[in-house]
């Protein structure tokens, strides 16, 4: 490497930390601090460190809220993706090896699913009319229709690479469609799995619009909401809203490490959602 | 395949998707073009022809949502191309800790975009926040980034910037990845500059990938919502306000006529911009 590059690979590192990494070193000092020193709001070092004090206090506001909400969040999204693992793989693996004049309409109908927004007001009509307005099953199966279409072409072009002859030896050998599909087929879409199962699940914990609108009330909390309702709270305490924001950051970092090359192959595969 | 066997892709493998997309999905939407043409309570529908529609183009605060929307995601999908393109042929040009600077820009996609937008709302303080203390550090003066009426809307799109671009990166990267390097050793030996290079190989070449974050960031900026909510929530007044934060605050008034109608227009407008833009875009490609 000639000196002018490592001089300027050098600059480039600097330039880009302190654009994108300084506001998560901001987050983490912030909570950090005490609630005299963050009121301040500058960017200075921590007098003393109260991390455990203002995460237990955290933890504890409005009687452990921020736990339910760490609870709900789990539920919605392990429910939610777990369907959208099993719905969209049975879907994908029909539409890639059954051809017929239905696909165009479905094909139509998964277009509109990734770019139209939902239809809010009506669709919480629709979801009391069932009894699942304010319901966490009803909250996974709205994700679980709002991230279909995305699920369906993921499953449906990996599939396509899967030989279309082990279904045919599977079936001659007498397995049913049912004992094809989650013996033959599903163990074999291991790594698109993995990837839906990574990009849905921190798409799922991070949202904020569908809890808003679909899951009122304080019992159904979300992490996301109580970010939200706490802002009002910790008006005079920036402390604890950094560390409540810290703590939501938390988990996607914790996924990124683990599954890095996962997200990058889902959010570049096709693009199909940002 | 024998006549009379069962075939061993059942339809029925697609019933329970398509049960939650069409109750769930597909239904409301088809119901919202009647509710935006009534006065409603969630009980009763009066039917008031285009009222809601005419009050949407009459009230200043509503069409201004309305304008914004598109400025908002004219703004964001055009800086993200741009600066997503110029970023990832910087990470891809052999730097130093390449690997680790890709990690970073594209880290911010991945977080709460609530977390993100609380965060900024404190960095832009316009008397306390680091950023104008910093401008105050090098001689400038400070900037209400947030609490400008005319400044609102951009600086919420420079945050959307700041956090989006990574996405933008990550598919240049891999559009970038499947150019054949035969192009640019071509190039370099009928002694074409770097600049030439970019601009008669990288991009018409990057192409797919472009119509990709165009389309996406595009979609995105037209429906976005939760980061203009965790910063200005539509204000100062109605300066900042988008379709979807009009759509929000009309459904909390209780007005669910009118949002819906809000919704409608929202999907009209996509409708109106995505399609023709993708066709028009992807008229040399037949892929899906």
């Amino acid at each position: 490497m000639k000196p002018r590059q490592y001089v300027n690979g050098w600059a480039t590192i600097a330039l880009f930390s302190l654009l994108f990494i300084v506001p998560f070193i901001f987050i983490f000092l912030m909570s950090v601090k005490s609630v005299e020193q963050a009121s301040r709001l500058d960017f200075s070092w921590p007098q003393d460190w109260h991390f455990w004090a203002n995460f237990v206090e955290v933890i504890q506001t409005r009687n452990y809220m921020l736990v339910l909400a760490y609870f709900n969040s789990t539920v919605i999204t392990v429910g939610a993706v777990s369907l959208l693992v099993i719905l969209g793989a049975m879907v994908g693996y029909v539409l890639q090896r059954r051809p017929s004049g239905w696909n165009k309409l479905i094909y139509a109908g998964l277009l509109a699913g990734l770019i139209v927004p939902p239809a809010v007001v009506p669709t919480i009509w629709v979801l009391q009319g069932l009894g699942l307005f304010k319901t966490l099953h009803g909250m996974i199966l709205i994700q679980v229709a709002y991230g279909l279409a995305f699920s369906v072409l993921l499953f449906r072009s990996f599939i396509g690479t899967i030989p279309g002859d082990l279904d045919e030896a599977a079936m001659i050998d007498g397995a049913t469609p049912w004992q094809i599909f989650f013996r033959v087929i599903l163990p074999l879409l291991k790594p698109v799995t993995v990837t839906l199962i990574v990009v849905q699940s921190v798409f799922i914990f991070n949202d904020f619009t569908n809890p808003l609108y679909y899951l009122p009330g304080k019992d159904n909390i979300t992490v996301q909401l109580t970010l939200f309702n706490f802002q009002s709270q910790f008006q005079s305490q920036y402390n604890l809203l950094f560390m409540n924001i810290l703590l939501v950051t938390i988990p996607p970092l914790v996924v990124f490490i683990f599954f890095n090359r996962q997200i990058v192959a889902g959010m570049t595969a096709g693009g199909v959602k940002g | 395949m024998a006549h009379g066997r069962p075939s061993p892709y059942p339809y029925w493998f697609v019933a329970p998707a398509a049960v939650i997309f069409l109750t769930l999905f597909m239904m409301p939407t088809g119901a919202s073009f009647w509710f935006a043409l009534t006065r409603w309570d969630l009980y009763t529908a009066d039917f008031i022809g285009l009222d809601n529609f005419r009050q949407f183009f009459k009230e200043p605060q509503l069409l201004n949502g309305l304008v914004n929307t598109v400025i908002y995601a004219v703004l964001t999908s055009v800086s993200k191309s741009v600066i997503g393109l110029l970023l990832a042929v910087l990470l891809t040009s052999g730097l130093y800790a390449q690997g680790f600077l890709r990690t970073v820009v594209f880290f911010p996609v991945l977080v709460s975009t609530i977390g993100i937008g609380l965060t900024f709302f404190q960095l832009m303080h316009p008397t306390k926040g680091a950023i104008n203390l910093a401008l105050e550090a090098i001689g400038l003066s400070k900037v209400g980034w947030l609490t400008t009426p005319w400044l609102a809307l951009y600086s919420v799109a420079l945050i959307d910037l700041w956090k989006g671009v990574g996405l933008a990166t990550l598919i240049y990267i891999a559009g970038l990845a499947s150019i054949s390097p035969d192009y640019y050793e071509a190039a370099r030996i009928d002694g074409a500059t770097r600049v030439q290079q970019f601009w008669r190989i990288t991009v018409p070449l990057v192409r797919p990938a472009t119509v990709t974050v165009v389309t996406l960031s595009l979609i995105g900026g037209l429906r976005s919502f939760d980061i203009i909510w965790a910063t200005t929530r539509g204000g100062p007044g109605f300066s900042s306000d988008v379709l979807a934060s009009v759509i929000y605050k009309q459904y909390q008034a209780g007005f669910y006529g009118l949002s819906t109608a809000g919704n409608v227009i929202l999907f009209l407008l996509i409708a109106a911009i995505v399609l023709p833009l993708t066709a028009w875009m992807n008229r040399r490609e037949v892929d899906l």
